[in-house]
């Protein structure tokens, strides 16, 4: 049997295969599946002892395939979610002062959330915005949502419509234009931040759904951003936060704090220390501090174990790197 | 319910279809590639037409209701026009007026608000206090401040290249090109931490939205 045949009897037999679990996932009968304590502890003992027997591989001379390496991250990824241990989580000092912040805020103040990211990023964003919301809906903010980026307001609504699943924020009885509002998104990058300085209106005179400004009573007196008590940032890169300081807390002085994604991070942290940004949320770790810090528990503290146990290998697989590039060097120089 | 159904399953056929270059290049990762680029730059076109030349520019100077016409607008589409020019080389020299407006709108913008905050904010939060009157700080922070100090001052030092580097100079060159491995150890560190989180995203659709095995 030839390579190109057996490689589409395998997608073959994945597809048949997903194709019956997903048969029984509608027809009810495939509810999920869990690990106990005890066998996730199994898990992860003999992930351990298979990196053991790799390491052990490697010194002897035998290399493992890079295809390996990719599956002991996916295996690393993937088996983590089926577990049911939880992670410590301990909160680090920019988060705690991001929620200090807030916590300093009256109860109804008038908060903004601009939307700066779009789908690729939400695995890390998606969590914040929603902890984010169901805070502020706790604490009966004045919710103003707007975006630099085309997709930020449809994240957006994902977020809303996800906390809004739940009965406690269902039974609010919230009602769009009173207690929240998506202005939608605006082109023209950090010239809206600008422009928003002296009139919102003049950025946003429809919102989302074409509702004219002066017919939502959320925003009849926001007419800048000395009408707002805090911005909320969610950025992934260009336009996000490091415009935001720029203009909206540096010319207007207005009181920021951002989560961003953790590849964005390290470019938000001078502006912490320098007292221009309240706190920082730092990637899928940062989504999970903020989540506890707020006692809602959900995607993100759920994912930090995937990421524990991720990072986990690739610091195996970085070790196990060097003593192959050690041993080969040294075999090297024997051989010459 | 049929097109939910179905919008799972493609979502999940482009997901694995991506990842199955991780085997090797192969037809299915190009046909979503393809299927990837295809859909951005169609997307990308329609959110720039709509939102730029329909929503500013069109509604801007053709308003409905009672609203002013903004006849401004008519100047950036001129400059906007002119920038096409450079597809006719005779007279392609004639959109370099667009770019110089562009160049020095932009310039003069970002000097500002970079100077302020990058520039003088960033300055004053590196050169700390150590000791005083009236200044009360931990052993922690003041060693922080001294780090920050000699971290930005050393990193600098690496960057000035009027001057050859030996000596104490040199030195001090060495000491920033520490501070700058740390500080690409802490990016990389990040950026990993972010390419995990899209595995595990995609992942998570596809054990708990798609497939439903997670309970």
């Amino acid at each position: 049997m030839s390579t190109r045949v057996k490689e589409i009897l395998v997608v073959v037999l994945v597809l048949l295969f997903s194709a019956v679990i997903y048969a029984g996932k509608v027809s009810g009968w495939m509810t999920g599946v869990s690990f106990s304590p005890a066998v996730s502890v199994l898990v992860i003992v003999a992930l351990a002892a298979s990196l053991i027997v790799i390491l052990v591989m490697t010194i002897k001379g035998r290399l493992v395939g890079r295809r390996t390496v990719f599956l002991y991250v996916g295996f690393a990824v993937a088996l983590p979610l089926f577990m049911s241990i939880s992670q410590y989580i301990p909160t680090s000092p920019e988060v705690r002062s991001l929620y200090e912040g807030l916590e300093s805020l009256p109860d109804g103040s008038k908060v903004l959330v601009s939307f700066d990211y779009d789908p690729p990023s939400a695995p890390e964003l998606q969590p914040m915005a929603e902890s984010f919301f169901r805070y502020a809906f706790d604490r009966k903010f004045k919710v103003i949502i707007m975006g630099l980026w085309p997709q930020g307001p449809l994240q957006a609504n994902q977020a809303i419509e996800r906390v809004m699943q739940d009965e406690k924020y269902a039974s609010l009885g919230l009602q769009y234009g009173v207690d929240y509002c998506n202005l939608g998104f605006q082109t023209g990058n950090e010239f809206v931040i600008q422009r928003m300085g002296s009139d919102f209106r003049s950025m946003f005179p429809t919102d989302y759904s074409g509702t004219h400004y002066e017919d939502l009573p959320i925003v009849r007196n926001v007419k800048n951003f000395s009408n707002v008590d805090y911005v909320f940032n969610l950025s992934a890169g260009y336009p996000g936060t490091i415009e935001w300081v720029q203009v909206a807390v540096d010319r207007y002085g207005v009181k920021l704090g951002a989560g961003n994604t953790a590849v964005q991070a390290p470019q938000c942290y001078p502006y912490l220390r320098s007292g221009q940004l309240i706190g920082i949320l730092g990637g899928m770790n940062g989504a999970a501090e903020f989540e506890k810090m707020t006692g809602h528990e959900a995607k993100g503290t759920k994912f930090m174990l995937s990421q524990s146990f991720s990072h986990m290998i690739v610091i195996a697989f970085i070790i196990i790197g060097n003593v192959a590039f050690f041993m080969g060097g040294r075999k090297s120089n024997l051989s010459a | 319910m049929f097109w939910e159904h179905f919008a799972l399953w493609v979502a999940a056929f482009l997901t694995l279809g991506i990842y199955s270059f991780l085997y090797k290049d192969n037809p299915w990762y190009k046909l979503c590639e393809s299927i990837f680029v295809g859909i951005s730059a169609g997307y990308w076109f329609v959110t720039l037409f709509w939102d730029n030349i329909y929503g500013k520019f069109w509604v801007g100077v053709f308003p409905t209701g009672d609203a002013q016409p903004d006849y401004w607008l008519l100047v950036g589409a001129a400059l906007g026009l002119l920038m096409l020019l450079r597809l006719i080389p005779k007279i392609g020299w004639v959109s370099r007026w667009s770019l110089a407006f562009i160049v020095g709108a932009t310039a003069g913008f970002y000097l500002i608000n970079y100077f302020s905050s990058n520039v003088m904010r960033q300055v004053q939060d590196t050169v700390m206090p150590l000791f005083g009157p009236g200044f009360n700080a931990s052993a922690y922070v003041i060693i922080g401040n001294i780090v920050v100090a000699v971290g930005t001052f050393t990193g600098l030092v690496y960057f000035f290249f009027s001057k050859e580097h030996k000596g104490a100079f040199g030195a001090s060159a060495k000491i920033g090109i520490f501070f700058l491995m740390v500080t690409f150890g802490a990016s990389f560190g990040y950026t990993v931490m972010s390419r995990m989180s899209l595995l595990i995203g995609r992942i998570d659709f596809l054990l708990s939205d798609w497939l439903g095995l997670i309970r």
